[in-house]
């Protein structure tokens, strides 16, 4: 039985005539200008597919040009499985992706460099020395394997939390390029039994990690019906350039037949036009573009739309995630996704503010519920991401566990019966003849069934906001339960035929 | 027998169930008798009222608090069961009288003039009607004029004044006024309740007492009733 999720009745920003034209433009950018790409094989690939390829040079380095016919496109991408199947240690947690079923998952995601921590001091008026208020304070630490297991805890124990995609960048000092992809998927896998997700940083790499990952799963076959791990490649740089090392990347993992994000995450305004159909149409480009690569390399391989647009601030040129057009350009990709038939990789969730508090909450609120409703498969950077992408917060993931649960309530689907409709009009009738006229008698059983949404968590009842201090002593709790690890005798499987695992992560 | 009735009587309380149309927490308990069917058997069986009220409905309700201390019961619950408590006890006041029992008391409640809003009135009732009292409501938008009026008529121990706007609070100090020109303020200890009361208010208008929601309503009646003569 995979997670639920939750489903949706999408709602529909762009109509099916807009869809269909920016689909045409799309395909109008793959034939001219066509995308630039750096990686000798996949300008190979196209070319033998019927590609013009044009030989060129940027800088120092070769390149070509590939105007790519639609029909290429279209026919690779029809060849993209519907469904794709995302295993994970503890089966009843995988996560069944269909492009045609708008059945919403949450997942963390980037790879922040900082990790906040949040610490609870007392604070006394300067005004009246006899007021005490605790209020929380905020520590930048750096991402590390230690902290990259906590938050794999986290996932484990977080209700709304689907899919772990790694959110800390670990940069311990034992950490080097050459183990760090092992030494990440491990402690991810060795602390969540839900489905780990994760970029490769070097690809010599990729194949210790599929070999650690089938030993977990129970080995070669066991794998392929229930895939633990997926990656994720950024394909195409924006605008249009196939980057020459992460399209290799994609093209071995797409010939293991391995499940692939096809990632791209265009800034608009700055690599990519601001106005959303022009956004839309580039970054819809981009990824049908990475998508056909990988069919085109091995027909079947389950990859998922992965749309990451963002828009330019205009003081500093950073992506900002709080803005409006966030929203819409992330729901018309949605949409694109959904006309391809692909399951879709969305972004939702994330603020521009450093730190937990007001503007925390509204900037990724709007995504978390507006994304929500426009039906994506995966929304992945769902959990703890602050400052853009740059800190991992472990109190703001448990905030976003539980806003997550109240938008999935949201959104749920209505249930209008005749038999539903027959009680609520006995339920009128009783309560018209009682003095009180009140209808708290019947609440009981659906407070008693779930179907009621309970207070908030997190809930102040004095002249303070609480929220922070109240959602720091929940992840304490949730950090206290017992982690669910692998077993003995396959850590030491592992320990045995994977180089580059650090001893010191057995005890993660 | 009869002990076997008491403890249904008892569980019915706790389940919240006023009649045999109502669910209580067990399944298949709709079709069954209610707390109000039980109590007119339990008559009819020749139980004495006081029985009734103190081993059934009193002690079901402490177990009710208990667990509405420790959160396994919601507000909701809590009102069901007092709900409950308070339809059998319109049953069992005449058998009161007839034994020569003391009625706990009677409260008149009411929401003032200019007011509409009368669910915290109607949930503090229900909580009287559940721990025993005799509850006489007359309803909402009330004038002071015509509070004093039932004051005078009904002689109740206790007055209820709710209201959930800042701008007609003022109608409980006009009604507190008029129950002195009227001589009957010292006939009747007057309690007031609702969002934008406090105690100080409460206070500056010469209320008796102040509660800030039902259950408390009910401690400051329990304890006022130590000094009130039934």
């Amino acid at each position: 039985m995979p997670r639920q999720g939750i489903l949706v009745e999408p709602y529909q920003r762009l109509k099916l005539e807009h869809v269909e034209q920016i689909h045409r433009a799309s395909l109008a950018i793959l034939a001219d200008p066509g995308v630039l790409c750096f990686n000798r094989n996949a300008a190979d690939i196209f070319g033998d597919h019927g590609a013009e390829v044009l030989p060129m040079r940027q800088g120092s380095a070769d390149c070509w040009l590939l105007k790519i016919p639609g029909k290429i496109i279209t026919d690779a991408v029809q060849a993209a499985p519907k469904v794709v199947k995302l295993g994970a240690r503890d089966e009843n947690n995988c996560l069944i992706l269909d492009g045609q079923e708008p059945r919403v998952h949450f997942a963390s995601g980037s790879e922040a460099n900082n990790w906040l921590d949040v610490d609870v001091e007392t604070f006394i008026s300067k005004r009246e020395p006899g007021y005490e208020v605790k209020f929380p304070v905020f520590r930048v630490q750096k991402g590390t394997v230690d902290r990259l297991a906590k938050a794999a805890r986290m996932c484990e124990h977080l209700d709304s939390w689907d899919s772990f995609l790694r959110p800390v960048n670990i940069q311990d000092d034992d950490i080097t390029d050459d183990n760090k992809d092992v030494n990440k998927f491990f402690a991810s896998l060795n602390n969540t039994t839900k489905h780990v997700m994760s970029g490769l940083t070097e690809l010599s790499q990729l194949d210790n990690v599929v070999k650690m990952s089938r030993i977990i799963a129970g080995g070669e076959d066991r794998f392929k019906e229930n895939p633990i791990i997926s990656f994720i490649t950024c394909v195409v740089k924006s605008p249009l350039q196939f980057v020459d090392d992460t399209t290799q990347t994609a093209i071995e993992i797409a010939r293991r037949n391995i499940p692939l994000v096809i990632s791209s995450s265009p800034q608009g305004g700055s690599t990519a036009p601001i106005r959303e159909e022009g956004m839309v149409a580039q970054i819809n480009a981009e990824i049908l573009v990475g998508v056909a690569l990988t069919q085109l390399v091995n027909k079947g391989t389950p990859v998922l739309y992965g749309s990451v647009p963002v828009r330019a601030r205009m003081d500093d040129l950073y992506d900002s995630y709080g803005v409006p057009e966030f929203n819409q350009y992330n729901i018309d990709c949605v949409q694109m996704a959904r006309y391809y038939g692909l399951p879709c990789y969305s972004t939702g969730g994330v603020s521009d503010v450093k730190v937990p508090g007001i503007q925390a909450s509204v900037e990724r609120l709007f995504s978390h519920i507006l994304v929500t409703l426009a039906g994506p498969q995966y929304i992945h950077y769902a959990f703890g991401l602050l400052e853009r992408t740059n800190t991992f917060c472990p109190v703001q993931a448990v905030l976003d566990n539980a806003h997550i649960s109240m938008v999935k309530r949201f959104v749920r689907q209505p249930i209008v019966t005749a038999d539903r409709i027959s009680e609520s009009l006995e339920q009128v009738r009783r309560v018209m003849g009682t003095s009180h006229k009140l209808y708290i008698r019947f609440v009981r059983s659906a407070l008693r069934s779930g179907e009621i949404t309970p207070p908030y968590p997190f809930e102040s009842k004095d002249m303070v906001d609480e929220t922070l201090l109240r959602a720091q002593q929940q992840m304490e709790e949730v950090l206290l339960l017992p982690p669910r690890h692998i077993d003995k005798v396959t850590i030491d499987r592992v320990f045995q035929q994977v180089p580059g695992l650090l001893t010191r992560m057995m005890n993660y | 027998m009869a002990e076997d009735m008491i403890s249904l009587i008892r569980e019915n309380v706790i389940q919240g169930r006023v009649t045999q149309d109502d669910e209580g927490f067990d399944e298949g308990k709709v079709g069954q008798p209610g707390v109000s069917e039980l109590t007119e058997k339990a008559l009819a069986q020749g139980i004495n009222p006081e029985d009734i009220i103190k081993r059934g409905f009193s002690e079901a309700m402490v177990v009710v608090g208990q667990k509405f201390e420790i959160e396994e019961y919601f507000l909701p619950d809590m009102l069901a069961s007092a709900e409950a408590v308070g339809a059998a006890m319109e049953i069992l006041e005449p058998h009161l009288v007839k034994s020569g029992i003391k009625p706990k008391g009677k409260i008149i409640v009411a929401t003032v003039k200019g007011d509409l809003h009368d669910i915290g009135k109607n949930i503090v009732s229900i909580l009287l009607r559940g721990a025993g009292y005799t509850v006489e409501d007359l309803g909402n938008n009330i004038t002071p004029q015509a509070i004093v009026d039932a004051v005078a008529k009904e002689r109740p121990q206790f007055l209820g004044l709710s209201a959930l706007l800042t701008s007609t609070r003022i109608r409980m100090r006009e009604t507190i006024e008029l129950l002195t020109e009227s001589g009957v303020r010292d006939k009747v200890k007057v309690i007031i309740g609702g969002a934008p009361i406090s105690e100080e208010f409460a206070q500056s208008i010469g209320a008796d007492g102040y509660g800030a929601d039902g259950f408390e309503a009910v401690r400051v009646m329990e304890a006022l009733s130590t000094n009130v003569e039934g």
